[in-house]
């Protein structure tokens, strides 16, 4: 197995995991981790992917994955604070009894 | 650096698994959260591993620093402290464990026949000034829309989460 395999199949673990939380939990903040999850397996992908390619001195890859670290922190941020938001409005942050977007 | 399929890597490899595996199984929701941290260290020390030092510690400032404390203060401020929950599923969670298992098995199946043998090509380990000087001067595009992109999402946050106001003006 060749080292950039490892990381590869490493990150499709993390993926599925992430992937099985966004899928199967019941709360809404444990669904954002999941997706949270998914994101850095992307980043560790885009790492593997810039560090085993034929040109690592040119920043590509490890620059795409800190502008995607930054791009994941407002999307925590904007996806918590819509859950706060719902939890106001209806005292739960239960998805199956989210069924409906209207006040 | 060493670059082969070694300890650190299979040590590293273990902690993130284990803390992503914890925080899909655990009943109580802090613990999950904190479990989630430490799949982010796990995953920060793989970083520094593929000699990306800045994005290593870029993960461990901004993943365990902040996104892992607003998680903990999203689980406070809308359930409180030491509640264990009763349904932790959904009511198809054996649909969704099925999709995720068929994923990873597509992902691993094409890494597995696709990848070429590739080596490590030998670098020097960028640094600071190499990154700010990349990000000056080729990404500073990507760097000020990233800029505005983060602003406007912290101020549509602040504006979603804070509590409606009449038109009167009076709070809620």
């Amino acid at each position: 197995m060749t080292p950039l395999t490892a990381y590869l199949l490493l990150a499709a673990m993390i993926f599925a995991l992430g992937l099985g939380i966004a899928l199967t939990r019941r709360v809404a903040i444990l669904v954002l981790i999941g997706i949270e999850l998914m994101l850095n397996a992307a980043n560790l992908n885009l790492i593997a992917f810039w560090r085993f390619g034929p040109h690592p001195e040119a920043l590509t890859g490890m620059m795409f994955a800190i502008f995607s670290i930054a791009v994941a922190a407002a999307e925590a941020a904007v996806g918590l604070g819509l859950v706060i938001a719902y939890h106001r409005h209806a005292r739960t942050t239960d998805l199956d009894a989210m069924t409906r977007m209207k006040g | 650096m060493i670059h082969g399929v070694g300890l650190p890597f299979f040590l590293a490899s273990m902690i993130t698994l284990i803390g992503a595996l914890a925080a899909a199984t655990m009943r109580n929701l802090v613990h999950c959260a904190l479990s989630l941290t430490v799949a982010f260290g796990g995953l920060a020390l793989i970083y520094l591993q593929l000699d990306a030092q800045f994005a290593g510690f870029a993960q461990i400032l901004v993943y365990i620093g902040a996104v892992a404390i607003l998680v903990v203060f999203a689980i406070l401020l809308t359930r409180g402290v030491g509640t264990t929950l009763i349904h932790v599923y959904a009511q198809k969670w054996i649909l969704g464990l099925l999709l995720a298992a068929g994923v990873f098995a597509l992902l691993g199946w094409a890494v597995l026949t696709s990848i070429p043998r590739v080596a490590a090509p030998e670098i020097a380990v960028p640094t600071v000034l190499t990154i700010g000087q990349s990000l000056m001067h080729d990404y500073v595009l990507p760097l000020e829309i990233t800029a505005v992109l983060l602003t406007v999402a912290l101020i549509g946050a602040v504006i979603v989460a804070m509590p409606e106001f009449k038109k009167n003006g009076g709070a809620e």
